[in-house]
């Protein structure tokens, strides 16, 4: 019996939670992604850059809060700069919007020049992060570290196995569960919303109707600004921030949004759930937990490890391809590409 | 006004050669990655080696009293290409005599294949410790004043035996340092009769490495061999093992010994053990004597520097040439006995009696002792964190 908890709780501690608060960062990254996709309709490879830039602005916020002593106590003071890089995120995409953008948009540009194109303001702002912020890691966690840290939970249940759940992981399984229950509720119930929808569905049809491009427009910017952001400063929060870091977490969020089917924000979240899981079950060595689990001549000698850790990006790579070999429009019915 | 100016620049650069005939300049290349993963180590070690050159030339006594000047470039300690191109910028454009570094294995061994032994230019390097470089061919230009990971892995497996630790897991840096050590450990610590429960790599520059603990905890082990770099993966693994409670000690060799591991983990990491090349011989006092606050004496491989420096000038003195062609054959000789051991702060005093026609024995801040292809023969400082304070246990 105590072995069966060992095995439940290392698979918790190494596995499930890590998975779970990777994957609610993959899909508020893949929701933005998919939102542009779905009212822009282009591939937004810029979304990585313009995660790193909310995360920098809120870094560079929280700083000055902390050199001025203001904190939320127990939680992270990166949670009230937060706002603040929101709104400045949402200003640098409204006028990468009006200077590059919506010129292709009147040009009725096809989709993958528009692509080029988000790769080329991926570029400069690739630069601009470095240029103010620096290539190098940057620590502004503060407050408690962890709700539940592996020794206390050695010394309270008396197992052999540790169990840890880090605030960072508890306040980005929070925090992701809030916006994506705020944006559905957005996209279904307000206006705004259901306007957004329609001219997602049909965009001669949703013109005639009256409805104002450019405000749909505005309004997908400053979501994305929103949920890119939150997405940053927590992967930051949970990880460390480092540029280059979101610079390739595009691969994953990209699969993620493919996976789920481009377009659709449900499938947005199921993919970066199904993306976190499988990079982290697949690279997890399972001698532990099996050792726990399995009678003592069973035990495995090796590490039961499909692969190994160095492969992590290649599991994102090979899901994509196998979805869109035998599913184009993704788990969720979103549009083929 | 103009012409006036004119005047003022003419004669100061009049000035400058008349200087410089007086007393003929000799150019060291110093370099070392003072940007990548041991960028906090490496001012230090820069440091040291400028320290012994300032002394030769305050000294005015090599060859009949050239000054000698550092040159700094950056080898970045990843990048082969950035710094072979640092390295030959140095030669061609420069013109330096020898060069103090490089630092990490990967790039030295890549800047003495590529430069150095088409350029025939010698280099004595205070950090690259991969087993590897004991047989690169090298035309008798290439020392160390470090010794060979060989050596560290025969000594890491000594210090884990006595405290009683015969299972560990094992990650390493993934580039020639990183599998060099890890290598020539495991093969120390099972001939010893301990067991690797894992020997897994890791990315350098990861933003999260919970994946690679996930791994290493389920391999288990009473303590987990971090062979990486403080600055880089190596912390990032240490705070992933310390927050998931995979492990709570650890052993670290040299690349992970520095100010930072102390600022990063404190008491977090309190019974873990360690070791870095180092010496208890009265040079490491007396370096650490004439450092005074300049900087931190104690830093890994900042006395290797003094060192590797201080062995260029007494080769040069000693061939009576500042030509790497004449003077590669004398590095061995001023290093080993027989002669006079010269401390750190003595080089003028070995200046004199290699001019005399003496013979020294240099003996340095690290106890300088080349052996085989040129390389030292290792002294470290086992170390152990207590209080949150990397304190010295022994040296061995």
């Amino acid at each position: 019996m105590v072995d069966i908890l060992n095995a439940i709780v290392a698979l918790t501690n190494f596995v499930i939670i890590p998975a779970t608060a990777y994957g609610a960062q993959l899909a508020l990254g893949a929701l933005g992604v998919t939102l542009i996709y779905g009212i822009l309709r282009f591939s937004n490879f810029a979304h990585g850059d313009t995660m790193a830039f909310g995360a920098m602005v809120t870094i560079l916020f929280t700083w000055w809060f902390q050199s001025m002593g203001i904190s939320l106590g127990p939680l992270p003071t990166a949670l009230l700069a937060l706002p603040l890089g929101i709104i400045f995120t949402s200003g640098l995409l409204l006028a990468t919007d009006r200077v590059v953008y919506r010129f292709y948009r009147q040009q009725k540009a096809k989709p993958v020049i528009l692509v080029i194109v988000s790769m080329g303001v991926m570029f400069v702002l690739n630069g601009l992060v470095r240029f103010i912020i620096g290539p190098n890691d940057q620590r502004f966690a503060d407050g408690e570290r962890f709700i539940i840290s592996a020794r206390d939970f050695k010394e309270w249940s008396g197992l052999r196995e540790g169990l840890a759940f880090k605030t960072s992981q508890g306040l980005t399984i929070v925090v992701a569960f809030i916006c994506v229950i705020a944006l559905f509720w957005f996209l279904n119930r307000t206006r705004t919303g259901k306007s957004m929808r329609a001219f997602s569905d049909n965009e001669d049809l949703a013109l005639l109707s009256g409805i104002n491009p450019e405000r749909v427009v505005m309004v997908t910017w400053l979501i994305v600004a929103a949920l890119a952001t939150v997405a940053g400063v927590l992967y930051g929060l949970d990880k460390s921030y480092k540029p280059f870091t979101y610079f390739q977490l595009l691969l994953p969020i990209f699969a993620s949004a493919v996976v789920g089917g481009l377009g659709s924000p449900l499938g947005a979240i199921g993919g970066g759930f199904v993306i976190a899981f499988s990079e982290v079950t697949i690279t997890y060595a399972f001698k532990k937990v099996l050792t726990y689990l399995m009678p003592e001549q069973l035990e495995p000698d090796g590490l039961v490890q499909l692969l190994s850790t160095d492969y992590k990006f290649a599991v994102s790579f090979a899901i994509l391809v196998i979805v869109l070999l035998f599913k184009p429009t993704g788990l969720f019915k979103g549009q083929s590409i | 006004m103009k012409k006036l100016l004119a005047a003022t620049t003419a004669a100061a650069l009049m000035g400058t050669t008349a200087f410089a005939g007086g007393h003929s300049e000799v150019k060291i290349g110093v370099i070392l990655g003072f940007t990548g993963p041991i960028e906090s180590l490496t001012p230090q070690m820069a440091s040291g080696a400028e320290l012994a050159m300032a002394e030769v030339t305050e000294a005015k006594s090599l060859l009949g009293g050239a000054a000698v000047t550092p040159v700094r470039a950056d080898s970045t300690c990843v990048d082969a290409a950035a710094a072979t191109a640092a390295a030959e910028r140095l030669i061609t454009s420069e013109g330096v005599k020898g060069i103090m570094g490089a630092d990490c294995s990967g790039v030295t061994g890549a800047i003495l294949s590529n430069v150095a032994l088409a350029n025939g230019v010698v280099m004595i390097s205070p950090s690259a410790t991969s087993p590897g470089l004991s047989t690169a061919e090298d035309n008798g230009l290439f020392f160390r004043t470090a010794p060979s990971d060989a050596r560290q892995g025969v000594v890491m497996t000594e210090v884990l035996m006595e405290e009683g630790i015969k299972e560990v897991a094992l990650t390493y840096t993934n580039n020639d340092y990183g599998k060099g050590l890890a290598d020539s450990f495991q093969a120390a610590f099972e001939a010893a009769g301990g067991t690797v429960t894992i020997s897994a790599a890791h990315e350098d520059g990861k933003a999260d490495y919970s994946a690679e603990v996930g791994a290493l905890a389920s391999a288990g082990g009473d303590r987990l061999v971090v062979a990486g770099y403080v600055d880089q993966g190596g912390s990032g693994i240490v705070r992933a093992a310390l927050d998931s409670g995979a492990f709570d000690t650890f052993h670290f060799p040299d690349g992970m010994i520095s100010a930072a591991l102390e600022e990063n983990f404190g008491d977090e990491i309190d019974g873990s053990t360690g070791q870095h090349p180092g010496t208890d011989s009265p040079g490491a006092a007396r370096f650490a004597e004439m450092v005074g606050d300049a900087f931190d004496a104690t830093s890994p491989f900042a006395p290797e520097s003094y060192d590797a420096a201080a062995l260029i000038m007494l080769a040069m003195q000693a061939a009576g040439s500042a030509e790497p062609g004449d003077y590669k054959d004398k590095v061995m000789m001023v290093a080993n006995a027989p002669g006079e051991q010269i401390f750190p702060g003595e080089l003028a005093k070995a200046m004199e009696i290699l001019s005399n026609g003496g013979d020294i024995d240099y003996v340095g801040a690290t106890a300088v002792e080349l052996i085989g292809p040129g390389e030292s023969a290792g002294n470290y400082r086992q170390v152990t964190v207590e209080g949150g304070k990397i304190t010295t246990v022994q040296y061995r």
